[in-house]
């Protein structure tokens, strides 16, 4: 699985959405499904998926799926 | 009762926090300990780890400093250190009346008791949401819920401590985490030691049950929370003392 797919599914396991809803400009809260505890959930997900533990600044900056990959990009995770 | 869990204390150098620690220890949890007295904390993780099977990790923490407590975590995370259960334990109390209250006072009681709080709880997410459940377990006072004259500052904080254990075990329920916390009375610690006779007279005088509290009785309903038996319990908050009237 690559970082796009990992990604992704990451983000449909936390919001329960389908994969296609996953683009760049979707934004926090923009959905019904992606509310403040999916959110803590999401967060959990990208950590386990990428081994990565994301600042809690950025926990609260990660606002949209392209915003998430810059902050992945800052643990050398390329997309 | 706490066999395979991990638990966070703070303040676990002595006191409540010390009597919780050792009493998690007999159950089987492996501990990792604040405080910021390391020379204490190393002595206790060598008793600890020699009576029972168990490993304790230790951390020097001042729990006024949010980069001391960052720091730990982010240590506890490079390790992999989810844990199940977090003590919120550290505390400070400082007796002045209002006029008297000097600013240093009011904030370093804030700083600990408040935002300590906040902020380890904060950073304790990370973990109970790897492991899809928690328990957190917030150290506050018969002052902060009933009041006592002298200890508006003390009080205040206190009851800073049962709002937010109230709010955010209602945030937090959806996700398994629960959020309780403790109402200590009169507890026989350093923290109350060093008093005259008649102010031990005075409180005995109100307490039910007619004993001062000990650390072992805080440690109980602590590990209660912290274990499955209260699996369905959250956002409550519970008096240890004695049937203490204030």
């Amino acid at each position: 699985m690559n970082n796009q797919e990992k990604l992704v599914l990451a983000f449909v396991e936390a919001l329960g959405v389908d994969s296609s809803v996953v683009i760049n400009d979707l934004k926090y809260q923009g959905i019904v499904e992606w509310d403040s505890i999916s959110h803590m959930v999401l967060i959990s997900q990208l950590e386990e998926a990428f081994d990565v533990s994301i600042d809690t600044d950025d926990v609260i900056d990660l606002s949209s799926v392209a915003k998430a990959k810059e902050i992945l990009g800052k643990h050398n995770i390329v997309f | 009762m706490l066999k395979g869990k991990i638990t966070l204390i703070t303040g676990a150098s002595k006191g409540i926090g010390l009597a919780i620690a050792e009493l998690f220890a007999k159950q089987g949890s492996d501990l990792l300990l604040f405080s910021r007295n390391i020379v204490d904390l190393k002595k206790i993780k060598e008793k600890l780890e020699l009576s029972y099977p168990i490993k304790v990790a230790i951390f020097q923490v001042d729990i006024r400093n949010v980069s001391s407590i960052k720091q730990a975590f982010e240590t506890i995370y490079a390790d992999k250190l989810f844990f199940d259960i977090l003590v919120n334990n550290a505390g400070v109390m400082i007796d002045s009346t209002l006029q008297m209250m000097k600013e240093e006072a009011l904030l370093s009681t804030y700083e600990t008791n408040v935002y300590g709080t906040i902020h380890c709880s904060q950073l304790s997410l990370k973990s109970f949401l790897r492991k899809k459940g928690g328990s957190i377990i917030n150290l506050s006072s018969i002052i902060g819920a009933k009041g006592s004259s002298g200890q508006s500052i003390y009080g205040s904080s206190k009851a800073a401590i049962i709002g937010f254990t109230k709010s955010l075990s209602k945030e937090l329920a959806p996700l398994n985490i629960r959020v309780n916390a403790l109402t200590p009375g009169f507890i026989n610690t350093d923290m109350t030691k060093g008093r005259d006779e008649k102010f031990y007279e005075k409180n005995l005088s109100s307490i039910g049950m007619r004993r001062l509290g000990k650390p072992e009785d805080v440690a109980k309903a602590t590990l209660f929370l912290a274990s499955d038996m209260s699996d369905y319990i959250t956002g409550q908050i519970i008096g240890i003392d004695g049937g203490m009237i204030l």
